[in-house]
């Protein structure tokens, strides 16, 4: 066998490998699971209210990233000022942060007796045990994904565009919404789904800030564990209904950047 | 109406210090080797870079004085910019790019005025194609379309045809000055191709490391280049070497790497002789000396490149050489890589500054 033909059957099979590891354990859930006990899942009503609570509170909390965390990935991305590595740094670190320890350090700061759970509890704002808590923990753990791939995207847009932009008249605001958002869309889509599924999945921050409050704070992957000791077909179906509503939010947000791109992302020049 | 210009900034290697007035006459060329601060300049001028110190006024207004604190940003500056690869936005259709800068009206009104531009061009038919579906030439046409429909008052253009083939240059150039021409704004372009400002340019100012150090027509800078780098640009062959002395009232210049030259101009010291490439006749290795040329240098053959009916033919002398000669003398003198001629000019055609 020559040489580059092995190597590509190297490549072949260590990409079969990757494949067949991850896909196996997803596949095995909806072995695991007839079409039946599926359906009566959903009609669970313990089930069902943990999905809708993932479904709400991560919408939420993947909004509120956007509307600040897009911005502030444009301003580390294509301004050099003092700290910019600093701050690149703050914004990574949730990531390797295990979610208990995220957990312990959400409470530290805005729980009862936190740094800032005086204020908050004065505002009149309730966290701990509460839905928007839930939304706080995952606002914590995705917006690293977002911001940081956003950052990626924006960067990657060539400067000259920019430039090109503000000699036509348009101001450094219009400039931001009419080029560097749209020639950054799929990088942001890229972002957006990854820090998505990561808040789907979010399970000990939520467990230690909020609580698994049942229809108040207890989203899917509590309830999961919740199922586990009492139900474990259940646990099984919900984690299986949880994955399908995952992939179709990936699947989702990738085609909408698609589709708004015109068909994928065109070089810049 | 008028661009003045006065930048002062430190680059990364140099000070960037020069003095520019564009204007009644005609479309001003910076050129220069690239690293020379030319692009910086122009970046400077639309406000996108900020120099330390400076002043931009056009038509008496002041849209950068560092002293009075006044800083224009570029959107409202009103100076349109061409970039050497267009700067395309690349997720919007042709006409769209175009209509980019068109302020006034509806969506209707914009894209009529857009494709009314694009027409000039003659690239009317690509209003709804992406970039990235245009050829480079169709690309240069919608970047011009585009920088044009924004009205502005005064034109820079980047290396506005460095992108392009030789074959395609002429009738790009040709096009462009008819755009400069039409826009009739202070236009100042930039380039490091001292033959592409003869062309669009009335009036060219050489810049090295960020100081202009000889303007004047292309037509003078040629005649008379002030430093060998000037000569250099103007497409002359530069020769090295030291004047020894000079006997006949020529000045005799001893070459590096051997061979030795005289010129009609006089100089002392280490010099720099330049001489354009069609000035330079060539003989065969084994011609008996006739005629008035003075200088004669033995040389071999390394290239011949054919453009038109001119051949441009690279010569391996102890320095580098290059003539030009009709594509009949090519063939009449069997001239292919590897033969051995003899490259002879006239003193009067030898242009010498000091180094």
């Amino acid at each position: 066998m020559s040489a580059p033909r092995a190597f590509g059957v190297v490549v072949a099979a260590a990409l079969a490998v990757v494949l067949a590891f991850l896909a196996l354990p997803m596949a095995a859930l909806f072995v695991h699971t007839s079409p039946g006990r599926l359906a009566a899942s959903l009609g669970d009503p313990a089930a069902l209210d943990a999905l809708s609570l993932s479904l709400r509170t991560s919408g939420v909390a993947l909004a509120v990233i956007v509307l600040v965390g897009t911005p502030a990935a444009y301003l580390l991305a294509t301004r050099s000022f003092r700290g910019r590595t600093l701050a690149l740094t703050l914004v990574e670190l949730p990531i390797v942060l295990p979610p208990a320890a995220a957990g312990i350090a959400l409470l530290a700061a805005f729980g009862p007796n936190g740094v800032l759970g005086g204020a908050i509890s004065d505002a009149g704002i309730q966290l701990v045990l509460e839905t928007a808590g839930v939304v706080v923990a995952l606002t914590f753990v995705s917006a690293p994904f977002y911001v940081r791939g956003a950052a990626a995207a924006f960067a990657a847009v060539d400067p000259e565009l920019l430039e090109a932009s503000r000699t036509l008249g348009a101001g450094p605001a219009a400039t931001f919404a009419r080029v560097a958002i749209p020639q950054a869309a799929g990088g942001i889509a890229a972002a957006l789904a990854l820090a998505w599924g990561r808040a789907l999945g979010e399970f000990g921050a939520t467990l230690l800030f909020a609580g698994s409050v049942r229809g108040v704070t207890q989203t899917a992957p509590l309830a999961i564990f919740a199922f586990l000791s009492t139900d474990l077909d259940a646990a099984v179906a919900l984690a299986a209904v949880l994955l399908a509503a995952s992939a179709a939010i990936l699947l989702g947000v990738k085609l909408l950047a698609a589709s708004a791109l015109g068909g994928g992302p065109a070089p810049s020049r | 109406m008028t661009l003045d210009v006065r930048l002062q900034a430190p680059l990364r290697s140099f000070e960037l210090e020069l003095e520019l007035d564009a204007g009644a006459a005609g479309p001003l060329g910076l050129a220069g080797r690239s690293g020379a601060g030319k692009s910086t300049a122009l970046r400077m001028i639309a406000g996108l870079l900020r120099p330390k110190h400076g002043v931009v006024r056009l038509d008496g207004e002041t849209l950068l004085d560092t002293e009075a604190r006044v800083d224009v940003p570029a959107e409202r500056r009103g100076i349109g910019y061409l970039f050497q690869h267009g700067a395309l936005f690349g997720h919007l259709s042709a006409w769209r790019n175009v209509a980019y800068g068109i302020r006034d009206g509806g969506r209707a009104a914009r894209r009529r005025r857009a494709v009314e531009l694009m027409e000039r061009f003659g690239i009317e038919r690509l209003a709804d194609a992406r970039p990235a579906e245009l050829s480079g030439g169709e690309r240069r046409r919608v970047a011009l379309a585009r920088a044009v429909a924004a009205t502005p008052r005064a034109l820079l253009l980047d290396e506005p045809l460095a992108a392009l083939d030789p074959s395609t240059k002429g009738a790009a150039a040709r096009e462009l000055a008819a755009a400069i021409g039409a826009a009739s704004v202070p236009t100042v372009i930039v380039s490091h191709d001292f033959a592409e400002l003869a062309q669009l340019a009335s009036g060219i100012a050489v810049l090295d490391r960020g100081r202009i150090v000889q303007s004047g027509s292309a037509a003078e800078l040629a005649a008379t280049p002030g430093s060998a780098l000037v000569a250099d640009l103007a497409g002359a062959v530069v020769l090295v070497g030291v004047v020894r002395s000079s006997p006949d009232g020529l000045t005799l210049i001893e070459l590096e790497g051997g061979g030795v030259l005289r010129s009609s101009d006089p100089a002392s010291g280490p010099v720099a002789a330049s001489v354009y490439p069609w000035e330079i006749e060539l003989e065969p290795a084994d011609a008996e000396p006739r005629g008035s040329a003075l200088n004669r240098l033995p040389a071999e053959v390394t290239s011949v490149t054919e453009i038109g009916g001119r051949a441009r033919v690279g010569l391996a002398a102890p320095q580098p050489l290059a003539a030009e000669v009709t594509v009949a003398s090519v063939r009449r003198l069997g001239l292919r890589p590897g033969a051995r001629v003899v490259a002879s000019w006239k003193a009067t055609a030898t242009r010498v500054v000091a180094r």
